[in-house]
């Protein structure tokens, strides 16, 4: 292919990348630095409420995986209790149709998403696994009630002005590498 | 005294960063040139069409999304479409808008993965990629504050939406529409002159107008050919009869042309988006009373709709049960690869590279 002046395009190209140079940073240092993430996010631990669910299994039925695990007893008078509630989160694809679908909001998804483990067996989420505790939260995903209780998520689209995430260069003496686990 | 050879048969992956996922091509060589090429698929083979069988109507839209998953909004909205068509529902106003709106944001937001990686393959290691990153990253985070995910969305239910906006939703896409165009322009001054990238794409890789027509090519592979063809305008779905944009289509079908129609189209999109942030009714249910075991009556019901790659469509036949008897998937990169040979025959190695990332291949939907 022939041009007539060659270079011009890569020029015009490189005075658009040189002038990148001058700008802040679109990018935080992630182990160290952290976004906040959506009020709605469908986070890797679900969280479930023992004092509201009645063991009716509507969110194991809409599961498409089929990993939640119920089994119950007649309690007292026509009450039932729960006597095995898990979730499966190694093979749990985060839909988020058992939380749609529970008619007594028992089920909430949760606010993490780090949940590496050392052992296949940690992933199955039990009873007690499954509580509200200080580091483990529900979501506002279908449930609209906790939204207000939830951060504000920071969107890349405003800069810091804008009420926007804080975006800067970070010395390299701040970074603490390896630190993460 | 031209000597005869042997062609040197050459295996580009499974596993190679070129093919974009698993994906073989077993490529038959004269020296340096191509004579023959043949993919190998399968290797993503996830059963989809078979799973659907197994579950509720509602059940099988999070495996829509592992098709294309640079796609997930249309291939859930084409599934839903589907479904709607073959229960006979009504969606709200509300719903159709918002549907509307994250099919042209998930359309701009896969053409700069498209666009990308294609000059990825071209040779510049990573940089267009990142500069369209940083816009894309903006559109995840407006998919994330919406449906809580950034990849797999399952945002499109059976007769609506799953949730409504989030009152932050509103201004963050119109201010994302506002600066929209002033980064478009950037990339174009990135690119679009670039000689290196006309010497490399300009006459590469041409799929003339009939091929294009006689494979069943969709989407901008056959638009880049010169076929003015857009299920958008030809069949609107959704509400698409209401917005006033173009087709835009190339001239010679060649691998600049592909990616030209994606950098136009991308604009058209944002055309698109800011009739309806304009026409979006404020209040209103954006999803109908559908149960949540939905049985639709006996019937079949095939639901298709313009997706970034192109034409994608659900093929549905009920029993009239909670699940579906049958689904059929037609997806549009794997009949665009079928003019993969047509492409390359006579081009080089690093030929074969681009031509075959200009078409914009997902494999999770090749091999479903
Ligand atoms: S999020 Fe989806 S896959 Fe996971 S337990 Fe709930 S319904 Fe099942
Ligand atoms: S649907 Fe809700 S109430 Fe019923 S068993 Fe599941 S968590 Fe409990």
């Amino acid at each position: 292919m022939k041009f007539e002046r060659y270079g011009i395009g890569i020029a015009k190209g490189m005075a658009l990348t040189f002038r990148h140079l001058f700008r802040s940073p679109i990018t935080i240092q992630y182990p160290d630095e952290k976004l906040v993430t959506s009020r709605r996010i469908r986070g890797n631990e679900l969280v479930w409420f023992p004092e509201k669910c009645t063991g009716c299994a509507t969110c194991a039925k809409s599961c498409p995986q089929g990993n939640i695990v119920i089994s119950t007893h007649r309690g007292e008078g026509s009450k039932f209790e729960v006597d095995i509630f898990e979730i499966d989160s190694g093979r749990c694809i985060f839909c988020g149709l058992c939380v749609e679908s529970c008619p007594y909001d028992a089920l909430a998804m949760g606010l993490s998403y780090e949940c590496a483990k050392y052992r296949r067996g940690d992933l199955i989420l039990s009873k007690e696994k499954l509580a509200v505790s200080a580091n483990h939260q529900p979501s506002a995903y279908y449930r609209p009630q906790f939204e207000d209780k939830l951060p504000k998520q920071s969107l890349l689209l405003y800069n810091q002005a804008e009420g926007g995430q804080k975006l800067k260069f970070l010395p390299l003496s701040k970074r603490k590498r390896g630190s993460g686990a | 005294m031209p000597i005869k050879t042997e062609p040197f048969y050459l295996n580009i992956g499974p596993q190679h960063p070129s093919t974009h996922g698993v994906f073989r091509l077993r490529v038959a060589l004269d020296g340096e040139v191509v004579v023959g090429v043949e993919p190998i698929i399968g290797y993503l083979h996830r059963g989809i069409e078979k799973l659907a069988e197994t579950r509720t109507y509602t059940q099988t839209i999070p495996f829509t999304d592992r098709l294309d998953y640079l796609s997930s909004m249309t291939n859930n909205l084409a599934y839903c479409l589907a479904v709607e068509k073959l229960g006979g529902l009504k969606v709200p106003e509300r719903a159709e808008y918002i549907r509307v709106i994250f099919s042209e944001i998930m359309r701009i937001s896969s053409h700069m993965m498209a666009v990308g990686f294609f000059l990825n393959d071209l040779g510049a290691m990573m940089t267009p990629v990142l500069y369209m990153w940083r816009e894309r990253e903006k559109i995840m985070d407006m998919f994330e504050m919406v449906c809580g995910q950034r990849l797999l969305y399952n945002y499109m239910r059976i007769g609506g939406v799953s949730q409504n906006l989030p009152d932050d939703f509103m201004p963050a896409v119109k201010k994302f529409l506002a600066e929209m165009p002033k980064y478009i322009d950037e990339y174009d001054q990135l690119l679009a002159q670039n000689e290196i990238l006309l010497a490399r794409s300009k006459g590469v890789g041409i799929l003339s107008k009939d091929t294009a027509i006689g494979i069943g090519a969709s989407g901008p592979v056959l638009r880049a050919s010169g076929v003015k063809w857009d299920i958008r305008k030809m069949d609107p779905y959704s509400i698409y009869e209401r917005f006033d944009f173009e087709v835009p289509t190339g001239d010679t079908g060649d691998c600049y042309d592909r990616y030209w129609v994606r950098m136009l189209e991308i604009r058209q999109s944002v055309r698109i988006l800011e009739q309806a942030i304009a026409q979006i009714p404020e209040k209103g249910a954006v999803c109908a009373d559908v149960p949540q075991f939905f049985r639709p009556p006996r019937g079949e019901a095939y639901g298709y709709l313009e997706g970034p790659k192109g034409n994608i469509g659900f093929y549905i036949v009920s029993d009239g049960s909670i699940a579906p008897y049958r689904l059929h998937i037609y997806p549009p990169t794997l009949i665009n690869i079928t003019a993969l040979s047509d492409m390359v025959i006579g081009w080089k190695v690093a030929d074969l590279i681009i031509i075959f990332g200009s078409i914009d291949v997902v494999l999770g939907e090749i091999d479903r």
